[in-house]
């Protein structure tokens, strides 16, 4: 965000490669697929409720 | 945002986030999958208490992790220890070029505990500020800052890279920072 790097540039490259790793593990998670039965849920609460 | 449209059917679209939040807190596909229904139910109902124009990832990722971790503290039985027999080094250090595997990462990071998981994946992987992830839970921003920096040091510590020591940052640097251990002190 801010391009003025003012702390140690060796710490920050630290923290950015954990924050990649992070990003990965976060993004490995994301390619998950999504059960259908969520989208069910959410069917059936719409329903529930349009129905009352 | 003029209230003609039912927010909720933004769900859907949040359902990969709250998700992959899920399986990052509990690393457990089943524990997450839990988590991410009890999330829908609840936001479903509570959607009156969302304030519209705000955001609304956020507030879902906000009633997951308040699930999750009032749902382990009713459980409490199982209560991983922190500071216990895994957090000690297991891993290898990282390879010559000074890139850690992702693999070794992985494991570092299942065995932090669920409350360092959360604040890195909020403020590391997600890139929320330390304000929005201090709302979100429920502290004092301060408490985000010294968690998150608690826990990448613990991620470093499982990971065999004691604080300060550079070997992620320049190759040469690391290498010879780890040779100057057997020898004498080096500049």
């Amino acid at each position: 965000m801010t391009p003025n790097m003012t702390g140690s540039q060796q710490k920050s490259s630290l923290q950015q490669q954990i924050d990649e790793n992070l990003k990965r593990v976060y993004d490995e998670a994301l390619k998950e697929r999504i059960p259908d039965h969520f989208l069910q849920l959410l069917a059936q609460l719409r329903e529930k409720e349009t129905g009352q | 945002m003029t209230g003609a449209s039912d927010i909720r059917d933004e769900l859907p679209a949040h359902l990969p986030a709250l998700r992959a939040f899920a399986i990052s807190l509990t690393r457990n596909m089943a524990t997450a999958d839990d988590l991410v229904q009890d999330t829908i139910v609840k936001a479903w109902s509570n959607i009156d208490k969302f304030t519209p124009g705000t955001d609304l990832r956020a507030w879902l990722f906000t009633i997951l992790r308040n699930t999750f971790f009032s749902d382990r503290r009713k459980r409490k039985r199982e209560v991983a220890d922190p500071d216990g027999i895994h957090a000690q080094g297991l891993f290898e250090k990282p390879h010559h070029d000074g890139r850690l595997a992702f693999a070794d990462f992985s494991r570092a990071f299942d065995e932090l505990s669920p409350e360092h998981r959360e604040v890195l994946i909020l403020v590391g992987a997600n890139g929320y500020s330390c304000e929005e992830a201090a709302e979100m839970m429920g502290v004092a921003v301060g408490t985000v800052k010294s968690r998150t920096s608690r826990a990448r040091a613990r991620l470093a510590r499982l990971l065999g890279l004691a604080e300060g020591e550079d070997i992620l940052g320049q190759e040469a640097a690391g290498t010879l920072s780890v040779m100057s251990r057997s020898g004498s002190q080096a500049a």
